[in-house]
């Protein structure tokens, strides 16, 4: 089978169950809430609609091409340093720094992956943003709180852009016997990743009663982090024919992105409990910011790039 | 007329864009009721926020409080403050010999309309707030109908800081307080500093 009869089915697989959950959502309206506002179920209904809107994005990126899945993941990276650079604390000396984090290292990164130039898109924030921003902020003249704010600029750029920049450049990898699939490898990642979110939710509300750490997110359980991630190891693994793994390997690798998609969402709570809000943003519906959506992608997607690329890559 | 609109809905279209701008109605409402929305100043673009998240019926019935010495200085900034925000222009300056910048402001609260007025009398390029300046008082003393709405501006400042030409594309939030209850026999002092406190409690914690 080709590349596009796999994309069709699992999409096609993919809206066919949201069709499901939609059908199970208003019928959870009509005989639970009976109509009448409900906080859970209308949060529930809020989220799968979104999802109906995400899923629809990412597939006509996909169906544009490698230019479209790019251009998505760089808008990704931007309304997601936006909303985090917005929690935290700069000040005037660092604008500057902050017109070449958005203005310059996010576009060269995307562009990187573009022309294919894997030397520098794995050094250009790790060393030269690294190096470039501080001396940037240091001209602004302003000592107070220096190092901090280098370092949440520095962070900012790397959680949003450097790691999220992996999903896209999944499709410069050369692997045998799988040219021209790698839009594949793309929609595992964020099909496993973005499953073990919904179901952790989906088994925390419904058997949830041991808090992971109330300090840092009082809505994971260790019912839905242990049932979630087990899940969708399990449909990380049923994926395996899209992918170049056989099924034992498809199910270790999902099991692994997993459970760096659980401490992505994890750390990005004790961030924001810090800053004392509940949300990055208010872009999706139900979900919150961008960022609240794929803090799981964002510490999976490295970790994913270079078991494929160290193992698969010839 | 329908330029001068046209120009006042893309500011704002723009504004949205840029700041991707939120409002939390805190303790108030949208309402058409006579209204003081008084907030931190950081940027020249903070009335234009205000505006730009208020529902479009109030936008035309909300003037902002602008200095004359600033706005009334070339064609182009005279054009877009009487013409496009439609602002209450006032002379800052202590020895004035013009209007009364009070009664100025109370004409419009007369005439059914809201106002957007910056207490701290000029940008504020470090943090928190300065003292306020004591127009906020007379204007209360004068119009007890009118609402004092305290708003916190947050980000702004950070967005387009003076001085600066690109503009940083973070998300500006605002929170619009509950209206300042009136107390009888209050002074001027007690009156600036209690309002003040209530622009502060709007404002996420400094770290």
């Amino acid at each position: 089978m080709n590349a596009s009869h796999d994309l069709i089915a699992v999409f096609g697989g993919i809206f066919g169950l949201l069709a499901v959950f939609s059908l199970i959502g208003a019928g959870l309206k009509y005989r639970v809430a009976r109509g009448q506002p409900h906080g859970v179920i209308d949060n529930l209904n809020a989220r799968i609609k979104a999802w109906w809107a995400m899923i629809a994005l990412i597939g006509a990126a996909i169906w544009i091409g490698p230019w479209g899945v790019i251009a998505l993941f760089a808008f990704i990276s931007f309304q997601c340093l936006r909303e985090f650079i917005s929690l935290t604390h700069t000040r005037l000396g660092d604008h500057r720094a902050l017109l070449w984090s958005f203005f310059v290292f996010l576009p060269a990164q995307y562009w990187l992956i573009a022309t294919n130039w894997y030397g520098l898109f794995s050094i250009l924030i790790p060393v030269y943003a690294f190096l470039l921003l501080p001396i940037s902020s240091s001209l602004g003249a302003d000592t107070t709180r220096f190092l901090e704010r280098a370092a949440k600029v520095q962070w900012g750029l790397m959680i949003c852009v450097y790691c999220l920049s992996h999903v896209p450049a999944l499709l410069t990898l050369d692997i045998a016997g799988y040219a021209g699939r790698n839009m594949l490898l793309i929609v595992f990642l964020v099909l496993t990743v973005q499953s073990s979110d919904v179901f952790q939710y989906v088994w925390g509300k419904l058997i949830g009663k041991r808090k992971v750490s109330p300090a840092i997110s009082p809505s994971k359980t260790v019912e839905g982090l242990v049932g979630g991630v087990l899940t969708s190891t399990a449909v990380g693994a049923a994926l395996w024919w899209i992918t170049p793994f056989t099924p034992l390997e498809a199910g270790l690798i999902a099991l692994v992105i997993n459970v760096m998609g659980f401490f992505g969402g994890f750390v990005l709570s004790a961030i924001k409990r810090d800053r004392g809000v509940k949300d990055w943003g208010a872009m999706i519906e139900g979900h919150g910011g961008m960022l609240d959506r794929v803090d799981s992608i964002s510490f999976s997607a490295p970790i994913f790039f270079h078991i494929v690329r160290y193992w698969w890559v010839a | 007329m329908f330029v001068d609109r046209l120009l006042a809905a893309a500011l704002c279209g723009f504004a949205r864009a840029l700041t991707g701008v939120r409002a939390l109605w805190l303790g108030s409402e949208p309402d058409a009721r006579p209204r003081v929305y008084f907030a931190n100043h950081r940027s020249h673009g903070d009335f234009v926020l205000i505006w730009a998240s208020l529902p479009p019926p109030l936008r035309r019935r909300t003037r902002p409080v602008a200095g004359a010495d600033y706005w009334l200085t070339t064609p182009l900034r005279r054009f877009l403050i009487n013409r496009v925000f439609r602002g209450v222009c006032i002379d800052r300056r202590p020895g004035r010999s013009g209007p009364n910048p009070v009664a100025q402001m109370g004409e419009a609260l007369a005439a059914g309309e809201s106002l957007i007025l910056f207490p701290e009398g000029t940008r504020n390029m470090g943090d928190g707030l300065l003292p306020f300046k004591s127009g906020l008082h007379h204007l209360a003393k004068a119009h007890p109908e009118a609402e004092l709405i305290p708003v916190w501006i947050e980000n702004l400042g950070r967005v387009m800081p003076k001085g600066s030409l690109i503009p940083v594309p973070l998300l500006c939030t605002l929170s619009f307080g509950p209206p300042l209850a009136p107390v009888e026999g209050e002074s001027r002092e007690a009156f600036l500093s209690r309002a003040r406190s209530a622009l502060l409690d709007l404002a996420p914690p400094a770290d």
